[in-house]
């Protein structure tokens, strides 16, 4: 198999509709992995792939139903393993564009492991980890991203979990590719996932996703006219880091917001996705907490290292190449001490 | 002048501290003695510590090999010579020491504190305890030194050879070539020729303190064994089975994927099968025993023949992933390497107690294949029998080996590359069936009538894009379903699938065709109840014996095989599991378990008083 995905030039070229499987979708109404959903539908012809050399995987939760949605390869495997077995499926069929789709409780609780040797390995994986702060599926407990003191089923005097911070786990993962992006931006939402299948190497996508039923509103204050501006920061490569009247100013080892008036324009950190030295999208990552206060949105990291799946590949196609391997397996059986009875 | 005296057979075993290379030292007598053409079998037996506290009881490690004129089936009960390296191997392995036995004891480490540090208040070569076995005391240490005088090593590298001084004597004692170990030693020591040198040096210097020293007024041959022709090679277990899944690639022409987490005893076949990427073996060492399962079905799913290794502990936390595998109906080959259990138990020392877990240790109704080689170089053929199940109807298939077989060695009678099944599937490409519209579509779950497997759609198959999970599915078209009849159905049809998984009969040694009792073993077991049986019949007892290699689905004619005896005995290194199963599947039998967990193989005297007792008791 090649080690490229195989584009046919000249084939039809497909829509979102063809990307629709004839399973009836089956979310609470209003649930945010309906945009998500559809996002992903519009962006999957740009891939220029045919249907067959995609392959969606997920795990368990409410998000992990979508590969049933999608007319593509499909696994809905167990609970936080997704990463896993795409990697097998990855490093094994380098001709497949391998896609993760996770949430909060399956990619951070109980598949945490997974998901962050994935990233240190840099398996070529999309994973999309939609996050809701909250277990919908199970009907509403905390999650490892829920804030403390979150009142749920399972915390009804308040939760005293300290919460993850999902992109500041994937960079001191060693994660090559880090974006954040929101449901209800389709634009945005459509721009990162083409970024993310364009990175070479695992790419981390974090999906804030609304979930009407048990944490609904939890992202409302990115999405509302009237609070947004002072609290969603739109990071474009090679452009000044700033948004409302605020900006984004180097600060001890860290980063901080200011009123944009108040320093001078050669203060504003330039965004460069880029930059080698993790510290800087961590200290990205950093500017907001639970509180929402200030959330950077965009590709936080992009840069390249070797893919662990490419590496495994080589070491076996070099060793295997022009080998007849029965005749190998002869002399393997063959070599060392033998000895023969007459 | 020495006397050269012929033996049929010999069991030797070399004891020493964990540093002192005793395993290195059984690994060149075997092979040695496998050139010679004995037939051998060996025990290698050594703490999980990698260097335990130097000079005490725990950190002993020995090896035990057996070898013979015919062919033989253990590494025997108890060894007739032992090799000492210090007070401690003496002390752990004394006991185990047939009486009259020779010990060859190094001297040089039975100093007043190395005496004191395990228990002994005099010492043992002086004080006549010893004086129902024959005694060499040999300076092993300061000898080696003394003859590497004129070297240019280290005392400390010097003294270290002394592994090698003791091979050369015992080589000596028992009339073995040291030439293949020579060579050895040269490529061992590739960049270090002094000290290759040294060793071999040491090793001379051995075999002729041997036929010099007067002590030694005997040595020992023991011809050829009369095996089957053919070319042959020693092989472990773990060995057998790294080339036994290596071979199954090759066999199906599939790649193969391995996806393993260290763990003892089961790491060497990661380490073998990542030595053979030019038969297009992969090997990911995953982060976690979960994550290794859960590869190796991420390759299933991509067309990859699947296997993941482990043993009991890791077995459990694979047992999710196995589920899924069972719900998705997709190859994979597990392989559990036991061990002492449960939780760390004792992770270098040998049990059979996962059958259970094998059978039944996943949740829901989800039947898996399993299997059991019975012997070290059983493992190769094992593994290509686990393969063709896997492949054949889709389904996780169980290989239960064990610590005894693993690291045990035996000679092994190398397989003709022309008599190597054919395992090459056919991948689902076309469309299988018409909707209601009389469309053409592909149904995932369209099962063939015989093996009741579903067709293999990799993905980058035109056309036959699917979406499958552990959701259950409606059997042919794969869609979620929750409608119970379906689900009945389906649990049902897995079952049957299993059920009606071809293996061959089960076949029944009783020679004189009048025995009451038969000994059912599965496993590693083979061995040690093949000498118990055949010293029984050697005194004139009739008793039958089988052996199990499939144990679900249990060969079609063991009921049968079963009925025609008054006993079963079952001897097995747990509590009754297979026991457990043949009173569920056969009631009408009337079986009788020979349990012990201790660790160790049965010997085959405990198992020939244990059967002679039940015969004699009718």
């Amino acid at each position: 198999m090649a080690d490229t995905l195989p584009v046919k030039l000249d084939a039809p070229k497909l829509k979102a509709k063809d990307f629709k499987s004839s399973q009836e979708v089956r979310w609470c109404p209003g649930c945010g992995d309906y945009a998500i959903l559809a996002a992903v539908q519009s962006f999957l012809p740009e891939l220029g792939l045919q249907r067959e050399n995609i392959a969606f995987v997920s795990g368990i939760g409410c998000s992990s139903r979508f590969p049933y949605y999608l007319n593509t390869y499909g696994i809905h495997s167990i609970h936080g393993r997704a990463p896993a077995i795409a990697t097998g499926l990855a490093v094994s069929r380098p001709d497949l564009s391998v896609w993760v789709v996770t949430g909060d409780g399956d990619a951070l609780s109980i598949g945490g492991n997974h998901l962050i040797h994935a990233l240190r390995r840099n398996v070529n994986l999309k994973i999309l980890l939609f996050n809701n702060r909250i277990y919908g599926l199970t009907k509403g407990q905390y999650s490892p991203t829920s804030g403390p003191g979150t009142l749920t089923k399972s915390s009804p005097m308040g939760s005293v979990d300290a919460p993850f911070n999902p992109l500041s786990l994937a960079l001191g993962s060693e994660a090559t590719f880090v974006a954040r992006t929101l449901d209800s931006d389709r634009a945005h939402l459509h721009e990162v996932l083409r970024a993310a299948a364009e990175h070479e190497g695992s790419a981390f996508v974090e999906i804030y996703q609304n979930c009407p039923i048990f944490n609904d509103g939890a992202f409302e204050v990115l999405k509302n006219p009237e609070t947004r501006d002072e609290s969603l920061i739109r990071l474009r490569h090679g452009e000044p880091i700033r948004f409302g009247d605020k900006a984004v100013v180097q600060s001890g080892y860290g980063l901080q917001v200011v009123d944009a008036d108040s320093v001078d324009e050669s203060e504003i950190v330039v965004h460069k996705a880029d930059v080698d030295d993790p510290a800087y999208a961590f200290a990205l990552s950093r500017l907001s907490g639970v509180a929402l206060d200030h959330t950077p949105i965009g590709v936080f990291r992009s840069v390249e290292r070797p893919t662990y799946d490419k590496d495994v590949r080589t070491q076996v196609d070099e060793a295997a190449a022009g080998v007849d391997r029965k005749e190998a397996l002869d002399r393997l059986l063959h070599g060392g001490d033998t000895w023969t009875v007459l | 002048m020495n006397t050269v005296r012929q033996l049929d057979r010999v069991v030797i075993r070399f004891a020493g501290d964990s540093g002192d290379g005793m395993q290195l030292t059984g690994d060149r007598f075997t092979a040695e003695t496998a050139k010679l053409g004995n037939d051998l079998s060996t025990l290698p037996n050594y703490p999980a510590e990698i260097r335990a506290p130097a000079g005490t009881l725990p950190g002993v490690s020995s090896f035990q090999i057996h070898f013979a004129d015919t062919d033989i089936l253990t590494p025997g009960d108890q060894p007739e010579v032992l090799i000492a390296m210090n007070p401690a191997a003496l002390k752990a392995n004394l006991r185990d020491l047939k009486s009259g036995g020779t010990i060859v004891v190094n001297t040089d480490e039975f100093t007043k504190r190395n005496l004191t540090k395990v228990g002994y208040d005099d010492n043992p070569i002086e004080d006549g305890s010893l004086d129902d076995y024959q005694v060499h005391p040999v300076a092993l240490a300061s000898l080696t030194i003394g003859a590497l005088a004129d070297y240019e090593v280290s005392k400390k590298d010097a003294e270290r050879s002394k592994n090698m001084f003791a091979l050369g004597l015992v080589s000596w004692m028992y009339s073995r070539p040291t030439e293949a170990t020579e060579d050895f030693l040269r490529g061992k020591f590739k960049s270090k020729p002094v000290i290759a040198e040294a060793n071999i040096a040491a090793l001379k210097a051995g075999w002729n303190y041997g036929e010099t020293a007067e002590a030694f007024a005997v040595r020992f041959e023991i011809p050829p064994a009369k095996l089957a022709k053919g070319t042959y090679r020693n092989i472990t277990g773990n060995t057998a089975l790294a080339w036994g899944i290596t071979a199954s690639g090759v066999a199906s022409g599939l790649p193969v994927f391995l996806g393993a987490y260290p763990i003892t005893p089961a790491s060497d076949i990661l380490h073998e099968l990542s030595k053979h990427k030019r038969f297009g073996v992969t090997t990911v060492q995953a982060e976690d025993e979960i994550a290794a399962a859960g590869a190796a079905l991420g390759a299933a799913w991509g067309g990859a023949l699947a296997v993941t290794t482990s043993s009991g502990p890791g077995i459990a936390l694979k047992s999710e992933t196995i589920s899924l595998a069972v719900s998705l109906e997709l190859p994979l080959v597990v392989v559990d390497v036991q061990r002492a259990g449960p939780s760390t138990g004792m992770p270098t020392k040998t049990e059979q107690a996962d059958l259970v877990m094998a059978m039944f240790g996943r949740h829901g109704e989800a039947p898996i294949a399993v299997l059991a080689p019975q012997s070290p170089s059983d493992c190769f053929d094992i593994m290509l029998e686990a393969a063709r199940i896997a492949l054949t109807y889709r389904t996780p298939v169980m290989v239960l080996s064990d610590g005894y077989i693993a690291n045990g060695a035996e000679p092994w009678k190398l397989p003709d590359m022309a008599d190597l099944p054919d395992l090459s599937v056919e991948f689902a490409t076309e469309m299988n069936a018409v909707d209601a519209k009389g469309e053409e579509i592909f149904l995932p779950f369209q099962r063939d009538p015989e093996t009741l497997a579903r067709p293999w759609a990799v993905p980058g198959t035109p056309g036959l894009q699917h979406r499958i999970g552990g959701i259950e599915k409606a059997d042919g078209t794969g869609d979620i379903s929750y409608d119970p009849i379906n689900h009945d159905h389906m649990v049902r049809t897995r079952a049957a699938k299993i059920a009606g998984v071809e293996v061959p009969d089960l076949e029944v040694d009783d020679p004189q065709g009048d025995a009451n009792v038969l000994v059912l073993g599965w496993g590693s077991t083979w061995g040690p109840i093949g000498a118990a049986v055949r010293a029984l019949r050697e005194k004139g007892v009739s008793i039958a014996r089988a052996h199990l290699r499939y144990l679900n689905p249990m060969p079609r004619n063991t009921a049968r095989v079963l009925e025609q005896y008054d006993k079963v005995v079952v001897p097995e290194m747990n509590l009754g599991q297979l026991a457990l199963l043949l009173r569920g599947h056969f009631p009408g039998t009337d079986v009788v378990g020979y349990n012990k967990v201790r660790g160790l193989p049965f010997t085959s005297n405990e198992l020939e008083d244990a059967l002679e007792e039940v015969i004699k008791n009718g």
